[in-house]
């Protein structure tokens, strides 16, 4: 690990200006997930600005919406009833992150900025585009069991290590942020990038600006939904593969559908053409089926990954049925 | 020999000083002056070094020495045996990846990582073999553990020839890392031309004999000090790197040097299972009854020294087969040297061998567990010689009891819990009863207090307690009344706790002292009294030694996803008399665990382009978590062996792993009909 300054912010615009000043300083809350890269060389910031205190921890129900501070702890989020009861997914997702101990300190902000598991991303002797722009992407061609069958490209094809941002993915959730620049509301679909040839642009955050909070719109979709995740070990496991899926059923005919993928791309991957194909369709296997088809149009495998393909199909559909049976 | 009180469930003794952290392990020591060294690893698995350029490392704060190929002292580092070849700068090849290069030392354990990681090293690269198929320098090893590497019984062939039914298979085990909880964790001190070494050791006198041959120092002038072990699973067992490092370290900036690996540093230099393929061959008659068993073992060793799996030892004894021919084959890759891990050879072995009984059983129609018993091996064939004793039909009867094996229907895919597809399988457990030489002293003062003393060490299975149990129970004290001292060179010699044989061999020298301190109380003699025992085991071995046992798994297989739960273990061993109930349990039921890991989780993967080691790390590098624990037991199968050694003990510290991955693997064949041979079983081999 680097040597580096620490200090603790005294309200948000204390943090962004501190931020600012500096092109190294980066923010930590949890610290969960900054620490661990700093100790294994990939992140060497000059500064760490604490920004414990300075945001929400709170969450708050809003008419048809849920606000949820930064800085609540995944375990604050995982266990509140009215996400249990409104959001089903989203506490699945977080139940089955990581441990409890790293659900009781990592922040609801740094969840979403956490960066891929992949392992040559986070051994600083193999090239990677993410670290050094033009350096190559080790993955293809090598040990890419764990890799992205969808979004990615020649540059990386990393996958994304957040549960919580898939089921917000499909929740259609909004990032509220403060900067330099100001207040800003981000779409999630909108906050994360594909890698293209800018494998090392990952978000829509500029530097020094800080995720205040996460809102989610209620509707009956997401009140009646779940979070697939399929994972070699029984729990403390990345996701192979993740499905978020809601759906709102009325009279055997799906209404309205929320649906994304996790574990298959450099992004939590919502499926909008799939979302679509079951939308006025009967809530059958045979919809399902064909809304997994859809979603996996243009999949493709890097060698150690194409069983993805088919784990992806069958795992949408086994949500899809979770949510959506005929009784 | 009547010792009722011994195998009570006792507590660990040690267990307070454990849980409330005052039990020191090596890296707790502290001593005056001590200052920290950060081990740096090549990024390469073949070449050599051309410069490293440690300008900037030595101008950090707090520096004090940067030892690389360049100004490293001349060490002895050549292996001979068990005596591994080590990696200790003395020249500027590369063999394999996180080999160690260079050893950075500083005040503080920051400056020392932080100047580590300042280090620039450019090399010359050549292209790796990391694949035992892609190796040309393939040859079959002159022994192993002084056995011959290829063993021929009768007429495997032509009886495989003429078998009407005949079954050939290749199964492949992967690499695997120990990944005890502790890391290995050398201090290492200099008083003169004195040493002192507290180290996570599994020997400490095969630490004291090894730095003696590398610093060409007298035995007599080195101690070793090791009273607790985080776990060692074999890894702790052979003396690495890192040991000498520290010490030369030490020596280097004349003050107390403490090196503590990293967790990426564990998969470096201090061994590994290595990866196996294993070709199978059965021929049987339609009933069932073996007439051949052919086992042929290819598996990995370093570039520059040997290990070999002994995949096929069980094979050559567990069942009752006239024609039987196992090899032993090693290829050579660039990757550091393997060594003993878990039921080395046993555990692998019982995997292949075991799955293709499996198979064998269901080629000829019949329940796994007949089909075991009309091949029940009554006499050690190998050695021609009888079993001192063998409870194996009591295991498969009493594990398939209480597993519930009768509600088994054989057919593959035909058991059901809602959507789950459910297996049921099962396998044998074996492992053979070893013992070395080993003394022990027991004394007891005027006040009736007792000490027993022996160098020997506890990886954390409950040496503490055993040894106190016996001394106890011969002399007639309470367990309270007795202190054990362990981990120590001033002590007693003993050997290496490897092999299952530390309770054998020690618990033999502390219950032979301890009667002899008992027949001088007798004679008159007062205390305080001290008696010392140097037990031995005999020359000649009339009897073939073993433990077996059982093993039985129930999976869950979700047939859409490919993820395999198991829902149910069940164990039951016989390995003699178990000296405490407790910590027996602990050990079968961990072993079991571990089991779990090999059949689903546990794969070291190496990027084939680079020879690097892409999961270095316990996120990537999966071991069962407490969820992964399924509902499971271990039964103890009651068993007198006075033939055995003289407390009737087998060791129990290995038996557990042995026969788990393949009751997984026939389990997960039971429950969808696919055969999987190559482990770890993975999602993608179980979809549709």
């Amino acid at each position: 690990m680097n040597p580096f300054r620490y200090v603790r912010a005294s309200d948000p615009q204390n943090a962004i200006q501190r931020l600012a000043a500096d092109a190294g300083a980066r923010f930590i809350a949890g610290g969960t997930t900054i620490l661990d890269l700093m100790k294994s060389g990939v992140e060497q910031p000059s500064l760490l600005v604490d920004v414990n205190g300075v945001a929400d921890r709170r969450i708050l129900r809003r008419g048809d919406e849920i606000e949820i501070g930064a800085l609540a702890r995944m375990s604050d989020v995982a266990g509140h009833p009215e996400i249990v009861r409104h959001a089903p997914m989203v506490a699945s997702a977080l139940q089955q992150s990581a441990s409890v101990q790293l659900r009781n300190m990592a922040s609801i902000g740094g969840n979403l900025l956490q960066r891929t598991r992949c392992s040559y991303f986070r051994d600083v002797a193999a090239p990677c585009n993410k670290r050094h722009r033009g350096e190559g992407c080790s993955a293809i061609g090598g040990e890419n069991r764990r890799h992205a069958i969808l979004g990615g490209s020649e540059d990386c094809i990393c996958v994304h290590a957040s549960d919580l941002a898939v089921a917000l993915a499909a929740a259609g959730a909004t990032i509220h942020t403060m900067g330099p620049g100001g207040a800003r509301e981000i779409p999630i679909t909108d906050f994360y990038l594909l890698p293209r040839d800018t494998a090392n642009v990952e978000t829509a955050l500029h530097h020094a600006e800080l995720i205040a909070a996460v809102t989610l719109p209620l509707d009956a979709a997401l009140a009646n939904s779940t979070y697939v995740k399929v994972r070699d070990r029984a729990d403390y496991d990345f996701a192979l593969l993740s499905v978020a899926a809601g759906l709102e059923i009325e009279a055997g005919t799906v209404r309205a559908a929320r649906l994304a993928l996790g574990g298959v791309a450099p992004i939590p991957w919502r499926v909008p053409e799939a979302e679509a194909v079951l939308v006025g369709h009967p809530a059958t296997p045979a919809s399902y089926r064909e809304a997994a088809e859809v979603a996996l149009r243009g999949a493709r495998g890097y060698g150690g990954n194409d069983f993805k393909v088919t784990l992806a199909r069958n795992a949408l559909v086994r949500a899809l049925e979770d949510v959506g049976s005929p009784e | 020999m009547n010792l009722p009180l011994v195998g009570a469930p006792y507590d660990r003794l040690d267990g307070p000083a454990k849980v409330t952290g005052a039990a020191t392990y090596a890296a707790d020591f502290s001593f005056s002056g001590l200052v920290h060294a950060a081990m740096v690893t090549s990024e390469i698995a073949n070449g050599r070094i051309l410069r490293i350029d440690d300008a900037e490392a030595r101008r950090q704060d707090g520096v004090l020495a940067v030892m690389t190929h360049e100004n490293a002292p001349r060490v002895h580092a050549e292996g001979r045996g068990f005596a591994f070849a080590l990696m200790l700068l003395q020249d500027a090849r590369i063999h394999y990846d996180r080999q160690p290069i260079a050893v950075v030392v500083a005040e503080s354990f920051e400056q020392a990582t932080y100047a580590a990681s300042l280090l620039r090293t450019m090399y010359e690269t050549q292209p790796p073999v990391t694949r035992i198929e892609d190796s040309q320098d393939r040859y079959t090893p002159e022994e192993i553990f002084g056995d011959p590497a290829d063993v021929t019984r009768g007429d495997p062939d032509g009886a495989f020839a003429a078998a009407p039914v005949r079954l050939e298979r290749v199964y492949s085990t992967p690499v695997e890392h120990h990944n005890p909880m502790e890391p290995s964790a050398t201090i290492a001190q200099w008083e003169g031309d004195r040493l002192t070494v507290h180290d996570a050791t599994q020997g400490i006198t095969n630490v004291r004999r090894r730095l003696a041959t590398v610093f060409g120092i007298p035995a007599e002038s080195i101690r070793v000090v090791s009273p607790y072990l985080g776990g060692g699973f074999g890894c702790k067992g052979g003396v690495w790197s890192h040991v000498a490092l520290a010490a030369m370290a030490a020596r280097e900036v004349g003050r107390p040097v403490k090196l503590v690996l990293t967790r990426p540093q564990m998969f470096g230099s201090i061994g590994y299972r290595p990866r196996t393929i294993q070709r199978i061959s059965l021929g049987a008659d339609r009933d069932g009854r073996l007439r051949s068993i052919a086992h042929d073992v290819l598996s990995q060793t370093s570039t520059f020294d040997e290990f070999v799996e002994p995949s096929a030892l069980v094979t050559k004894m567990l069942y009752a087969v006239e024609n039987v021919h196992t090899t032993h084959e090693l290829a050579r890759v660039n990757a550091a040297t393997p060594t003993f891990m878990r039921a080395p050879g046993e555990a692998s072995g019982t995997f292949a061998l075991e799955s293709a009984m499996d198979e064998l059983s269901y080629a000829v129609d019949l329940d796994p567990i007949e089909l075991r018993l009309r091949n029940y091996a009554e006499r050690d064939l190998s050695e021609d010689k009888p079993f001192s004793s063998k409870g194996l039909r009591e295991c498969y009867r009493l594990g398939a009891q209480k597993f519930g094996w009768s509600q088994r229907d054989p057919k593959p895919r035909s058991m059901r819990d809602g959507r789950m597809l459910v297996g049921m399988g099962m396998a044998g457990a074996t492992y053979p009863v070893n013992r070395a030489a080993a003394s022990a002293t027991v004394r007891i003062d005027e006040a009736g207090g007792v000490v027993v003393r022996s160098g020997t060490q506890d990886l954390g299975t409950g040496s503490y307690t055993v040894y106190a149990q016996v001394a106890a129970e011969v002399l007639g004290v309470s367990i309270d009344r007795v202190r054990v001292e362990l981990g120590d060179t001033e002590l007693p010699p003993a050997p290496l706790s490897a092999g299952s044989m530390t309770a054998t061999s020690v618990g033999s020298a502390v219950y032979e002292a301890a009667s002899a301190l008992r027949e001088r109380l007798r004679n008159g003699e007062k205390a305080p009294l001290e008696a010392r025992a140097d037990s031995k085991p005999p020359e000649h071995e009339r009897y073939s030694k073993h433990a077996f046992g059982a093993q039985f798994a129930r999976v869950d297989v979700d047939p859409d996803l490919g993820i395999v739960r198991v829902r149910t273990m069940v164990g039951a061993f016989a390995a003699g008399r178990i000296l405490n109930a407790k910590t027996a349990r602990s050990q079968y039921l961990g072993g079991m665990i571990w089991g779990i890991g090999m059949a689903l989780h546990e794969i070291t993967s190496f990027d084939a382009r680079t020879g690097r080691i892409v999961n270095a790390n316990l996120s990537d590098y999966l071991v069962p978590v407490h969820a992964d624990a399924p509902e499971m037991e271990a039964y103890i199968v009651e068993e007198e062996d006075s033939h055995v050694n003289p407390i009737g003990v087998k060791g129990i510290g290995e038996i557990g792993i042995t026969g788990v991955a393949a009751a997984i693997a026939n389990a997960v064949y039971h429950a969808t009909g696919v055969r999987v041979r190559d482990l770890p079983i993975a999602p993608e081999m179980l979809l549709a």
